[in-house]
């Protein structure tokens, strides 16, 4: 019995006598008998009942209880009630692309705000609705840039995310581009290795603030000398980071993208996450994905549509800027939901408050003997210490103990074997990091 | 309706965060500081959900309306996987916890849920292995032709190009294109499928490979499958399968029996998870033998202790595609869909979704013009020809069941038929909301002989009229600050 199938018995004689047909058997002609599958050896069907038991049997077997100190990209903060549940509505969640936009008014409303939500958080001009997430929207910022400069070199920047970088460069494996990286430096990005490749034969210059090591950085000096030689500069940010930390925008940056996770999306294992990109207004048609844009209906009165469908795949095939079609559009509404719940002054709050609990923890950290805390540039809410011992030891001894340690970098990174990427959101108590760094000094004993 | 931005009250705010117990107040230099707080709405939490409430009245949905929306399976998407995603211990898990040293033992729920969809989605395709990680169709797109062009690269084959019939979506080329091939497009026979001489005539040694709906966008199976793949295979080209149509053959036939060697399948689609106004979507990617070794890493294998453990080691692979394990959340959906509906529970899918859309198409075929007069698949697909020289186009019939309250079906997809309309109401849908749905057809083709000028002010119930894109194109405003400096 399948639930979600509603034709009865009688119904399906009067439709197969409607069609002219005997049997459902008759519909499927066109799949010969060589067709037939050689096996299809399912389990049979189960009650909704029995799913869910199942499956919260299966999600108790997941780690519930840690108390996550971990980050690399993608944080644990707090997310709104407001935001499921309003995201939740049947009316958002089962509707598809606004391909009519007569009876899509609320997504296309919608996204039009997140668009300018994001063009508020960056200081850019332009946003687009979506990408899938921060690693693909970095790639697609990439191909941007060297649309828009017919170059082909790409300069990375060592504080990029290492995940991003092995996503991009799987993408671009078979084109030929050239890839040139700075050195990876616990700070700033490092200036003289970086000028030292931009020529003008780049394309695009990928940075990342903070970096990858929760470094804060301001790369105006690097946007001038970029802009110098015709590149483009693309930069990956946290958005939370962005309720404090000067613009992309303020800097020049050319392209913006992030991973849109901290704006009220749940860690849901990986995915689905949520890719953000903004740029200038000139470079609009280059941009790839869906963009929502503002008209008038026949009454003159405002609405919103899907616009500039001439750069996307649907209309120009293998000439489009990208293959994108399914963005996430939920995914971009629940961010939007979660702005306007922090709004102006409740934004820059939870920046301040992920930034004065992780100097908390860095300062209880630092208190530990044998444990090095890197102090010579500053931070966001994520930072790297040293340890005496191996880092990737340590964490394990400390899942035990409660907790999701950090990240240790020796998992990217040969030779940082010691090394412990520590993330501290807004969620973190006093007592836990005290807890925490105690637990610390304890395996590390 | 107002903007969120122009409901902005200064001083208001919607959320309360904690208050700071840690004695810190850090002060970052200023030459690392925005100059001003970023301009979002200053509203409260009521303001927040009475905005998103009315916005959310304005759209049709699967949940309140008819949505036989062509090549997009708009299925009832069950409740229950909804509560399975927000399930704590699935929906607050760090995708970096497996790769800590002993962390998988932590994970072993959610690497069961994702190998288990493996092997259910190698069942149901015929092939012999998946990655779960592609975020979306054409991101599944891309990592097949990935897999082929790795294939290619491995073997010393000197491949330039992908064969595409012209009804494929649009993805396909653009994927193609994306992967660094050049693209041949084929057109479709007199009776919808591909035209098999006109493939023999653009079949060379430097063809990669072929992708192929099946069925098609025409709503087509093509009983010549067997023999194009042979054709392909006889230039050593991949089989590609783009599975945007597996909800018409469940349980009747498996790309991997028929010649193909790679799939992708769209959760959103043929899984019940939900569109979400435009994602986000899940396209795992299944390969046959002579992929396997390339497939994407990490990968998930059984320990011999039965523990599930992340797998790096595959010096073949294309590497990353996605930052981890694909978009798990909609993968849980799609599991929990699977395993309630089961063996027979999946076939029966297919075969409804294949009777409903025959039913439509018999129905209909006496007012509109059938662009392939011949029993469909899931989908049925016709031309407002007929109607378009009384006045009447696609876009204007699309507008009246608006004002029906039905979602249109698609219109003017594939490319290769002109005025196309593409219905498609899958298995979830009763006879009695399709004759609905068909009644109003019928009114609307009548309509178009008594009174076609009716059609072009409508949908006259909606809060707007129909807008005017070129004036969004040209004037591009697409963010409210932009438009007020």
């Amino acid at each position: 019995m399948n639930p979600y199938i509603p034709n009865t018995d009688n119904d399906v004689r009067t439709m197969l006598e409607t069609i002219g047909v005997k049997s459902i058997d008759a519909l499927f002609v066109d799949i010969k008998p060589e067709h037939a599958p050689k096996s299809f050896d399912l389990p049979s069907g189960k009650s909704e009942f029995e799913v869910m038991e199942r499956l919260r049997l299966m999600a108790s077997r997941n780690a519930g209880t840690l108390v996550p100190f971990i980050g690399g990209g993608y944080y644990d903060h707090y997310v709104p009630a407001a935001c499921g549940a309003l995201i939740s509505r049947g009316e958002f969640y089962t509707a598809y692309t606004p391909y009519q936009p007569e009876c899509a008014q609320g997504t296309l409303q919608a996204l039009f705000e997140y668009q300018s939500g994001i063009c508020a958080l960056t200081g850019m001009d332009v946003s687009n609705a979506s990408l899938y997430d921060g690693g693909t929207a970095l790639y697609e910022a990439m191909m941007m840039g060297i649309r828009i400069t017919g170059r082909k070199k790409v300069v990375m920047d060592g504080g990029v995310s290492p995940i991003y970088r092995k996503l991009i460069r799987s993408y671009t494996h078979n084109l030929h581009f050239e890839f040139v990286e700075t050195p990876v430096v616990h700070g700033q990005s490092d200036r003289k290795a970086m000028t030292a490749f931009l020529d003008k034969d780049t394309a695009v210059v990928m940075l990342q603030n903070p970096n990858f090591f929760g470094t804060i950085d301001d790369f105006s000096d690097i946007v001038a000398k970029a802009h110098e030689l015709g590149i483009i500069v693309a930069a990956s940010v946290y958005p939370v980071s962005l309720g404090l930390l000067k613009t992309p925008a303020e800097m020049g940056i050319d392209i913006v993208t992030g991973e849109g996770q901290s704006l009220g999306l749940p860690l849901n294992f990986g995915g689905p996450y949520l890719g953000f990109m903004a740029t200038r207004r000139k470079f609009i048609r280059q941009m790839p994905g869906r963009i929502v844009g503002e008209t008038v209906d026949a009454q003159g009165r405002r609405c919103f549509v899907n616009t500039l469908q001439a750069r996307e795949q649907h209309i120009r095939r293998e000439k489009a800027t990208s293959n994108i079609c399914t963005n996430v559009a939920l995914c971009a509404m629940q961010a939007s939901v979660f702005m306007s719940l922090m709004g102006r002054r409740g934004f820059r709050e939870l920046a301040q408050l992920n930034l004065d609990k992780a100097e908390f923890a860095r300062q209880e950290l630092a208190k530990i003997p044998g444990v090095e805390v890197k102090r010579s540039s500053p931070t966001f809410n994520e930072f790297t210490v040293r340890l005496p011992k191996n880092a990737a030891d340590v964490v394990e001894a400390m899942i035990p103990r409660g907790f999701a340690a950090g990240f240790p970098l020796g998992r990217y990174y040969p030779g940082m074997e010691n090394y412990l990427l520590v993330a501290v959101t807004e969620k973190r108590t006093k007592d836990e990091i005290v807890a925490f760094a105690k637990a610390l000094a304890e395996v590390l004993r | 309706m107002k903007l969120i931005f122009e409901k902005s009250v200064s001083g208001r705010q919607g959320f309360k965060l904690p208050e700071s117990d840690v004695a810190v107040q850090t002060k970052i230099a200023d030459k690392y500081l925005r100059q001003a707080d970023a301009t979002l709405p200053e509203v409260s939490e009521l303001d927040v959900v009475r905005h998103f409430t009315q916005l959310s009245q304005m759209n049709f949905s699967v949940d309140a309306n008819l949505y036989p929306l062509g090549s997009c399976t708009m299925k009832y998407n069950p409740k229950y996987t909804e509560k399975v995603a927000a399930m704590p211990g699935f929906c607050d898990l760090h995708p970096l916890l497996p790769q800590l040293k002993g962390g998988e033992r932590y994970v072993q729920g959610a690497l069961e849920v994702l190998y288990d969809s493996e092997r259910w989605l190698s069942e149901i395709t015929g092939m012999k292995a998946f990655t779960m990680q592609p975020l979306a169709g054409a991101h599944g797109e891309l990592t097949g032709i990935m897999l082929m062009a790795a294939y290619h690269k491995a073997k010393g084959n000197k491949k330039k190009y992908i064969i595409i019939p012209d009804s494929a979506h649009g993805t396909n080329p653009a994927s193609a294109a994306v992967a660094g091939y050049q693209i041949i497009s084929v057109a479709s026979d007199k009776k919808g499928g591909m035209d098999i001489e006109k493939l023999k005539a653009v079949l060379t040694d430097e063809v990669a490979g072929l992708m192929m709906t099946c069925p098609d966008t025409h709503g087509v199976f093509n009983s010549q499958v067997s023999e194009i793949a042979k054709l392909i295979h006889s230039v050593d080209g991949i089989m590609y399968y783009d599975g945007a149509n597996l909800n018409a053959t469940m349980g009747r036939c498996r790309p991997g029996d028929i010649g193909f060697d790679v799939v992708h399948v769209n959760l959103h689609k043929t899984f019940g998870t939900p569109h979400g106004g435009g994602g986000p979507g899940s396209g795992p990617v299944g390969v046959g033998e002579k992929l396997e070794r390339f497939l994407p890493i990490s990968r998930i294998v059984k320990r011999n202790d039965g523990m599930l453990v992340l797998d790096y080691n595959y010096p073949d692979s294309i590497g990353y595609i996605a930052s981890f394990y694909g978009n798990f959340g909609i993968i849980l959906r799609a599991y929990a869909y699977m395993i309630l509906l089961g063996s027979d529970g999946l076939k029966a899918t297919s075969d409804h979704a294949v009777l409903n859309a025959n039913y439509v198409a018999a129905r209909l075929k006496k007012y509109y013009q059938l662009a392939f007069d011949r029993i469909c698949m899931h989908e049925c697909l016709f031309s407002a020809l007929k109607q378009t020289e009384r006045g009447v186009h696609a876009i204007d019939i699309a507008k009246y069941l608006i004002d029906q309250r039905i979602h249109p079906p698609t219109v003017y997809f594939p490319l290769t038929v002109k005025e196309a309309i593409m219905i498609e109401p899958t298995e979830t849908e009763s006879k009695e909301t399709m004759d609905v749905f068909i009644e109003a057809m019928v009114e609307a083709d009548a309509l178009s002989r008594s009174n076609p000028e009716l059609f072009h002010d409508l949908p006259k119930t909606m809060p707007i009229s129909r807008p005017d894109e070129t004036r969004a194109a040209r004037e591009m405003n697409v963010n409210f600050f932009a438009l007020k400096a």
